[in-house]
Order: structure tokens, then sequence, then C-alpha cells
């Protein structure tokens, strides 16, 4: 017998490791869900460290009101079929008591005002430590970011006090009012997590499937026509085929000209893409060269 | 059956192959092209996507750096590319049909040591970049000695920047014989040397055409091809309890009482009869349980849960190893271990900290620090001062509690931990195991 593991394995017992020391050394953490493809990983690796028992910790989605309904459907399903706890924060509710203020004009987006209200919930329940899907291949700032990143009482990350990350031995220790923000799969790429969405067969919301969609052009990306966006002069609504490759708000999230509709051939599609999912995909990392580590230093997920 | 087609018209294949993951670290000093080497490695692998490269190209021509400066691929954080440095370790993946690999890139100032030892302690190889041009200089010396030291199994010394010293044989045959001279006294696995340019490409993904005199492998063949299976220890048992899973108000695991953790060392089979410690007690690997059902072995580093035969009291920080262990490990509330030292306030002694090894937490107290090492020769200096920030020394700890633990040399997991400044909860020390009069 050979004892060599594969990379999914390897980067799975990593994963598994990693939510039991959680578990096991911070007295309330929570898994943030958004109904994307790296947070349903975050739940089967949480049922692979801990079941037959239930997770230690429950699970919070932070709505911003501008989500795919069939996410938030999915959402719903899956974690009642797992039977675990779910919490909603709302930013609508965040707007409603003036905690955050919408964004108007035809480019207004909540993916900024989403910090508020995940603040606001962390701070609400007490959570000492939130369990997030980023990987490391995301963005450049998020490649220097710990597994366990420490943030301060008012949640910003500084990324040159970050604690030393030696062999596996993490350090989560924390005051009143700080918590840590822990990403099981840092070192997992986007091919990894769909290989493993793949092995394991797991569901995922219809919309990572080519279906047809009323959408409109804008600098070079495909949007979704909804009510939550104004369309500017001389962009027009048409029908296409399309599915996404990321999940955010339908706003800012970009669709994929596509006709894959199974898993096996949307693996086949990622395995052969010479584009990144954040720049075919996000509008909200466009903005500046250093967007994403701005909005990760102010507390961002 | 015929090839597949994403709906880009590439064909692919029907699936993707499962492959080895291969950890390795880089280093060195803001001239020696180790970003230049990482963006060659990845464009040539073909791991940059268009988009990454659009953006590489456009902030080169904008900052007169000519056409592609391979080097911004690997920029990070804003202050870095403001300041042209390089801060903190970043971790970078990439594949290729053959492997699946991690990168982690330390920074080379000398400041940064902590980094170094950092990216050493998870990695399978270490990178040593060497300046064509300088020969071995302190920063290569010292990222060679910081791996020897943590033992990372294989080494490669990439000697760099060939083109700029006309692809001399005798440059690359001089810098050999000094490394090997120099590391005489260092326990490597193995080391691999390779002449390069990683701005002109040669011998880092493609063979030089330019060094005929050099028949090894490329950087990249290396590192896809060197064995690494065998670099875990699979003799020595040991299994430290992460988290005790025991199902509430379920009645079909009303008993169910497993426990989670990570295989350390050694190769697990249910029926084997166990010790837990530091109690003492003794009982028998029942199963070895997963969600996917009950496996017939586990090895390090897989994920698992053991069921035992009796209902022992366990809890997280045991120490779980075969009871009849030729190899067993050491109980003992004090140890002798190499330290190095994170921190600005320096550890003296008298100096008390949080001490994390394995799962369990205990608290230590410095009873002396004797020596501590010219990180660049590992030669042992007196020492009356404790250890500042950077430095790596011999220290004495007493502990709170027991710890079962290994020598580092024997088990990276049991023989490793950390110190922790309970006043501000940082991470202040990486601590390696001495083998007993050592």
């Amino acid at each position: 017998m050979s004892y060599e593991l594969s990379h999914l394995d390897a980067l799975e017992a990593e994963a598994i490791h990693i939510m039991r020391e959680v578990a096991a050394e911070l007295e309330r953490p929570v898994l943030l869900f958004s109904g994307g493809k790296d947070s349903i990983v975050l739940l089967r690796l949480a049922e692979k460290a801990f079941r037959p028992a239930r997770f230690p910790f429950p699970v919070m989605h932070v709505d911003t009101g501008h989500n795919f309904p069939e996410v938030i459907e999915f959402r719903d399903r899956l974690v009642s079929e797992i039977g675990e706890r779910l919490i909603v924060a709302s930013v609508q509710e965040s707007i409603d008591k003036g905690r955050a203020v919408e964004e108007t004009g035809p480019r207004a987006s909540r993916n900024r005002l989403q910090t508020v209200t995940l603040l606001d919930a962390i701070e609400e329940h007490g959570f000492d430590a939130a369990f997030g899907g980023a990987r490391r291949d995301e963005e450049r700032a998020r490649a220097k970011e710990r597994i366990f990143s420490f943030r301060d009482d008012f949640g910003q990350w500084d990324p040159k006090a970050q604690r030393p990350e030696l062999w596996q031995l993490y350090n989560g220790r924390v005051r009143k009012g700080e918590h840590v923000r822990v990403f099981p799969i840092s070192n997992w790429t986007e091919l990894d997590v769909w290989q493993y969405i793949e092995r394991e067969r797991l569901q995922l919301p219809p919309i990572y499937f080519a279906h047809e969609r009323e959408v409109f052009a804008r600098d070079g990306m495909l949007y979704a026509a909804s009510e939550f966006v104004e369309l500017l002069d001389g962009e027009e609504v048409f029908t296409e085929t399309v599915r996404y490759r990321t999940v955010g708000d339908m706003t800012c999230t970009g669709a994929v000209a596509s006709t894959a509709a199974t898993l096996e051939t949307v693996v086949a599609e990622i395995a052969a893409t010479d584009i990144t999912e954040r720049g075919q995909t996000r509008a909200d990392d466009r903005v500046t060269e250093a967007a994403m580590e701005d909005r990760k230093r102010e507390g961002y997920f | 059956m015929g090839a597949t087609y994403a709906s880009n018209g590439k064909p692919v294949d029907q699936r993707i192959a499962e492959t080895e993951l291969l950890r390795f670290a880089t280093a060195g000093s803001v001239d020696d092209g180790k970003s230049t080497l990482i963006g060659r490695l990845l464009h040539d692998a073909k791991s940059i996507l268009a988009d990454q490269l659009a953006h590489v190209k456009e902030t080169s021509e904008r900052r007169g750096d000519g056409e592609l400066n391979l080097a911004l691929l690997t920029d990070g954080l804003r202050a870095e590319r403001e300041q042209g440095i390089t801060i903190d370790v970043a971790y970078r993946s990439f594949q290729t049909d053959k492997r699946r690999f991690i990168i982690a890139d330390c920074p080379g100032h000398e400041q940064y040591t902590r980094n170094m030892v950092t990216g050493a302690s998870t990695a399978d190889l270490s990178l040593v970049l060497v300046d064509a041009r300088n020969g071995l200089v302190r920063q290569s010396r010292r990222h060679a000695a910081i791996s020897a030291l943590l033992r990372t199994p294989h080494l490669v010394v990439a000697i760099n920047k060939m083109d700029l010293v006309d692809y001399d044989q005798s440059v690359y045959d001089a810098i050999v014989a000094d490394f090997r001279s120099w590391s005489a006294g260092l326990e490597f696995a193995e080391a691999t040397f390779i002449p390069m340019s990683a701005l002109k490409g040669d011998n880092v993904v493609e063979p030089s055409a330019r060094m005929p005199w050099y028949d090894g492998p490329t950087l990249l063949h290396h590192l896809e091809t060197v064995q690494i299976a065998g670099d875990r220890n699979l003799e020595d048992w040991r299994f430290p309890v992460q988290w005790v899973v025991r199902p509430q108000n379920d009645d079909r695991h009303h008993d169910y009482r497993g426990y989670a953790g990570q295989v350390a060392a050694g190769v697990l089979t249910p029926g084997e009869e166990v010790v837990v410690l530091p109690s003492g007690r003794t009982t028998r690997l029942a199963a070895i349980d997963t969600m996917d059902g009950p496996l017939e072995q586990a090895f390090p580093p897989q994920s698992v849960t053991l069921l035992l035969e009796d209902d022992l009291d366990i809890s997280r920080g045991d120490l779980i190893a075969r009871a009849d262990e030729s190899n067993p490990p050491t109980v003992a509330r004090e140890l002798e271990a190499i330290v190095c030292w994170m921190s600005d306030a320096p550890l003296r002694a008298g100096g008390r900290y949080a001490l994390k090894h394995t799962t369990r937490a205990v608290r230590a107290v410095v009873e002396d620090v004797d020596w501590h090492l010219d990180v660049e020769t590992l030669d042992r200096l007196d020492n009356s001062h404790g250890l500042s920030l950077n430095e790596i020394g011999h220290v004495r700890l007493r502990l709170s509690a027991p710890l079962a633990f290994d020598p580092y040399a024997r088990n990276r997991e049991t023989g490793s931990f950390i110190l922790i400044d309970e006043a501000t909860n940082d991470t202040v020390g990486a601590g390696l195991i001495a083998a007993p009069q050592d």
C-alpha cells in the first residue's frame, strides 16, 4: 500500500483540521454562508469534521436583499436538509435602522454595505470566529492573508501586523470584541473547488449551470436584468444562454455565456479557461487596483 | 471515447486527474530575482490567465519596466507595490499535469527571518536563490541554514542570472563547490543545483540551449518528480486528540464517542493496542471512522475520528500512541528546544508564555537561554542577553503540566510548538524540540 494522498484529500484533511481547531479553541464560532460554491464546500467540510454530531456553530448568511432568488431558495433548502441552524443578517434592516446608507444611481451596489451588517451581526451574537470561504488564488491581497486572520474590535485587518502561522499550530486567541476570520480553504484554487464539488456530488444553485436569462451588457460583462439595476442610455436587455461562475449580488455579478449545463461540462470549461473568475465576473474588484485590499481592511469577508 | 470540448472550443480531458500536492518555500533578497523566477514559473507553466497577464503588461508599460515585468505577477499589497519590496509571506498555487503546487513566497530582508521560518515550517522543499554574479551571500546562506534547521526534506539551490555571467560553467561550478563546503555540517535529505536565468527562461520550465554543459533537470521537472511520499514519519504512531465527537439528541448515535484529529505520524490499524498520554491508560483501537465510512488504515496527514474499545476519560490535548512503540513519546514537564524569536520584546530567562504543542496548551517559564546561533553558519554563540527579534537559540523551558512530545528531528508535528504572549495574544516564538542530551 502506498501512503500517498491526492491533492484534494490533502487539502480536505487540512481544512477539517482547521475547522476542528476553531471549534475547540473559540467560544462562539459562526460559519458564513453565501449560497455560493465555496461556502457550499465549507458546509461539506464541516459535515466531514463533526458528523455524526451537529455542527458546534450556526450558519449565517448576510442577505443583501439583492441576491438571486434561486440562491436564497437553495440556501434554505440545503441548510434545512443537513439539519443545521441558519441565521440571516439583513442589509435591508441595516439600511432601515440608519446603520448603512443605500448607494444610488445606475451603478449602485449593496456590496460594500454588507460589511456593516456583517460586523453588526458579529457583535450582536458575540461571535469570536467566523469561517469564510475565501481562497488565496482569488485576488492578490488574499495571497498574503493568514488562515486565521485576526480582526480588531473594529473588524479591521492589518496586513502588516499578522500573526506568524507555523506548522499546523494556529493561534486563535482573541480578547472580548475582537474576532478571527478563518479560511479553511485558503489553499484551494477555483479548479480544486470544482473538482471537489464533482467528486463529492455536491448540490449547487441552478444559476451555476447554463440557463436562459434576460441580461444586458456593461463594461464588457453580462449582467442580469432585475428590479435592482437601472439601465444606462444605450443599454438593452436581451436573452442569452449563460451560467454564473461566482455568486454575489445581482447588481455586480457578471454572467458567462456558456452552454455547460452539467457539472462535468462546467468543470471542463473551468479547467480550460484563460481568465480568472474575479476578472470575468466581479465588477466590485475593478474599481481600483487595490479595491479588495481596501475592503478587507474595513472588515469585508 | 472522443475528446470533449468546452464552450470556448478548447478540447479538455473528460476528467481532470487528482495529483500529489507539493509545498515549497522560496526566499531571496530583493535583487536575487525571486519574484521574476516565480513569475516565470507561473507564466511558463501556463498558470497565468489572460486578464492577469493583461494587467501586468499594462502596469509594466505604465511604470516603464519594459514589455512584461514578470515580477509584478506576485506583487500583493499596495505598500509593497509602492516601495518595490515584499512585506509578508504570500502563498500561491499552480498546477501542472503532474502535480499541484503551493509556493510559500518569503521576503528576503534580514528583519524577516521569521517569515523564512514560517514558510519553511510547512514546506516539502526549499528553493534557495543565488545570484550567479555575487555567489553565496549572507541571505542565501541564511535561507539554506534555516531550511536545514527546520528539516525541510529537500533543497534546490537555484543559481540564477546565468545570462549575466555568459552562461559560464566555471561560475556555476565554483558556487556549487562553495555551497558544498559551507554546508558540510548541515543535514539535508538531498540538495539539487540548477543553473538558470529566470529572466530569459533558461532551465526554469524549458531546458536551456545556452548551457549544454548542464545535463540535470529543469526546475519544474525537478519539482514535478522529486519523491516526497517517503518524507513523512510512517513508523511512530501519533494521534493528538483534537475534538471529542459526541452526538447529542440523536438516538442512533447515543453511545457514539469518537476522538477526532489529524494523524501526526505512523500507520493506524484497528485492533492495535494504544496508550493515551499523559495518563498512560491503555485500550485498543476499535475503528477509524470518517463521514464516508470506516477506514482500514489511516496515515498522515489524514483527518479522521478514532473509536476505542474502552470508555476512557480522554479529552483534547491528549496524545494517543501505539502501546508497544519502540520509540515512545517523551512525557515530561520540562524540555529543551531551539526557539526562533519573532517579537520585538526579547525572550529572557524568567519569561512566561503560553505554549501550544499539537492540540495542547500549557504555560511555560524560560529557565535559561544557553546559546544562540549565527544563522549563517549555525555556529553556537555564547548568550547572556536572551533572544531578540529574529534570533534563534537554545532554550530550556519548565511547563505547568506534562506534555507528550518527540524530538523535532524525528517528527515535525509532535516536535514543534509556538509560544504566545498572553498579554498581547501574539505568536512570539517558534520552537523545535531537541533530542535528549542534544
